[in-house]
């Protein structure tokens, strides 16, 4: 098995990349943007968590047995997202009206 | 010719004496005999919170628990066999013993982390004790918010941790046989030679990676919000209960297959070895595991469509709910299939596989009835739904595990025990199972609610049909903890291969050696191969 070692420089700007966006979730908690409050933040959690994915955790570097098993468990991830959002999403829907009277 | 077979001088019981000789190993064997002695205690543990439910509910009034004792008492059975007795059972006392071997290994790959595991189990059981003996806990084990996480004043903080803990003794198992079945295999046993119990095996273990961490992380949030105020199922503090429904049974109904698949990779052996016939439709059996494995993450809203949500995803759920019956209904056909024309014979752990095939069934197609939108909304929270469960976890999981340590019972100890006690005991679980729960579908039908400890006096002789199968149904059960104790000493010594089995595991002495095999293990070219040759070779013919 190989072992891909990734230059010292390349962890420091990835770090440097996450110090940056935790400013910028920070700075975004000051802005009010209604509806678009939490999903900003979540854009931006996402964009991290991905970055320590790829390259602190070498999913960009491993086999694609690897890569499979990260994409499985992001396939479940967005069955628990759609499924419950789907509730959530339709839940102040009316009924068929002309059956309610 | 039995009497003249001698247990072998060396095997993976005698290697090394001493209680340290136990805790500190890492032969998967061991480890999965003592997963055994504990979940037995824990069965035990939940069949008398079970006998203290029955015995409340013989009579319409309330008179022998308050109804917070009583309330306790439900939720202790639930908690204790769902996450302390079933999802370990299959999985880790005869997963942990027979993939090994079946996959031609000397151990798991992570033999280390396979005694973490057990480990993890019993500090998850600590925190379960030391809720049970400061009072109990009272939320049903579904801990359902915000009851769980605002009102109830028992110990539902250590409960939840004790499921919490448990829950990684289940993911490090899962994941020691994921990799275990990838990388361990016996040179030239590919995929498709596999026996399907390991097959099965692989699916669940998928779900408890995939599914457990989730319950986890609902379970931290019960806390935070419980222990710091969080507001994030508790309406008043801007939560949604609903939420904690979606989280939980997100793990929990897929839950349900890391119980019931195993049972249903142990039924693919028993039906096999017992007509000495390969399983009809090898592929497809192997497939509907994954399937279910599969699908059963897609179908929890099914478990509230009374709860509120919204009708247009309760449309969804309903018809996605069905799609499990499809991989559940090919496997029960297929092995239909492979009874047909086949040598079938009554051995002790067939009997079983023939009372899971009927019960299972029951069960399975009971839980159409609660998938369809119109019934569920009758049947929701009765009786009705009690006896469904019951049928595919007490039908299905525990007469399949029963059957699996009856079948590999020779290989795990090297001894037979009671043929005649282990018929008596089969029998006697069916008869008492079916009493026990059949009159429940009809409570339920009738409208008795579950979790109540008193009811209105019409309900009564049902409900006393019901006590009366649990005291058959639990004599059931005891018989075989003391045949097969007996048999520890006592049993004929069984030979390497009793029933005449196709496995990798039958081709090594009982009790197997510490490594398994003292011999490279010969790959046969297909799976459940009985021809002629093999039975000679197995002193059949």
């Amino acid at each position: 098995m190989s072992v891909h070692i990734a230059p010292k420089s390349l962890y420091i700007s990835i770090f440097g990349a996450l110090m940056v966006l935790t400013a910028v979730t920070v700075a975004a908690a000051f802005v009010n943007l209604g509806n678009l409050n939490a999903p900003v933040a979540l854009a931006i959690a996402t964009l991290k968590a991905t970055l320590v994915v790829l390259f602190f955790m070498h999913v960009k570097y491993s086999s694609k047995m690897i890569k499979l098993v990260v994409a499985t468990s992001l396939f479940f991830l967005t069955i628990l997202l759609t499924e419950t959002l789907m509730d959530f999403a339709t839940r102040g829907w009316v009924a068929i009206p002309k059956l309610m009277h | 010719m039995l009497d003249t077979l001698k247990l072998p001088d060396h095997h993976y019981l005698n290697d090394g004496h001493g209680l340290k000789s136990w805790l500190l190993t890492k032969d998967h064997k061991r480890i999965a005999m003592m997963y055994l002695i504990s979940i037995t205690v824990m069965f035990a543990l939940g069949g008398f919170f079970a006998a203290g439910v029955r015995l409340e509910l013989m009579t319409p009034q309330g008179d022998l628990f308050l109804a917070d004792t009583y309330n306790k008492f439900f939720t202790m059975h639930g908690v204790v066999m769902v996450f302390f007795f079933l999802i370990p059972s299959t999985p880790a006392v005869l997963g942990n013993f027979l993939i090994p071997p079946m996959v031609g290994a000397k151990d798991l790959a992570f033999p280390r982390i396979n005694l973490l595991s057990l480990y993890i189990f019993w500090l998850g059981a600590a925190f379960f004790f030391y809720a049970l003996f400061s009072g109990g806990v009272d939320t049903g084990w579904t801990f359902y918010t915000p009851f769980s996480s605002f009102s109830s004043n028992t110990n539902v903080v250590p409960t939840a941790l004790g499921v919490f803990i448990s829950g990684f003794s289940s993911i490090l198992t899962g994941l020691n046989f994921i990799v275990t079945i990838h990388r361990m295999r016996a040179p030239g046993l590919s995929w498709f030679k596999l026996p399907l119990f390991v097959w099965a095996h692989y699916a669940t273990s998928l779900i408890q990676v995939l599914g457990t961490p989730v319950v986890a992380i609902t379970i931290i949030m019960v806390f935070v919000e419980r222990a710091f105020g969080f507001g994030i199922f508790d309406p008043v503090r801007g939560g949604d209960p609903v939420l904690f429904q979606h989280l939980f049974w997100f793990y929990s109904h897929p839950a349900v297959y890391i119980m019931i698949v195993p049972a249903l990779g142990v039924m693919s052996e028993l039906i096999s070895t017992f007509t000495r016939k390969t399983i009809f439709g090898y592929s497809f059996v192997a497939f509907s595991s994954l399937a279910i494995a599969v699908f059963g993450f897609i179908v929890w809203a099914h478990h509230m469509f009374v709860a509120g949500i919204s009708p247009y995803s309760a449309l969804v759920f309903s018809f996605l709910s069905f799609s499990v019956a499809i991989p559940s209904a090919v496997k029960v056909f297929n092995w239909t299939a492979t009874l047909w024309k086949g040598s079938i014979s009554f051995e002790p752990p067939m009997l079983y596989a023939y009372g899971f095939m009927g019960l299972f069934l029951v069960g399975g197609l009971t839980g159409l009835f609660l998938a369809t939108l119109g019934t569920d909304i009758h049947l929701h929270d009765t009786y009705f739904v009690v006896a469904h469960f019951h049928y595919i976890m007490v039908g299905g999981a525990i007469m399949g595990y029963i059957g699996g340590i009856h079948f590999w019972w020779p290989k795990m100890t090297g001894r037979m025990y009671s043929e005649f006690g282990a018929r008596m005991s089969a029998i006697l679980v069916f008869v008492g199972f079916n009493l026990t729960f059949f009159p429940q579908f009809i409570l339920g039908y009738m409208g008795m609610p579950r979790r109540y400890h008193a009811y209105p006096d019409e309900f009564q002789v049902l409900n006393i049909m019901s006590s009366a199968g649990a005291g058959v149904l639990g004599i059931g059960y005891i018989l075989p903890v003391i045949y097969l104790t007996y048999s520890l000493t006592r049993g004929k010594a069984a030979g390497p291969n009793p029933w005449g089995a196709s496995g990798l595991e039958w081709q090594t002495q009982s009790p197997p050696v510490t490594a398994n095999f003292t011999e490279p293990p010969v790959v046969p070219a297909e799976p459940y191969e009985y021809t002629p040759h093999v039975a000679r070779e197995a002193n059949l013919v």
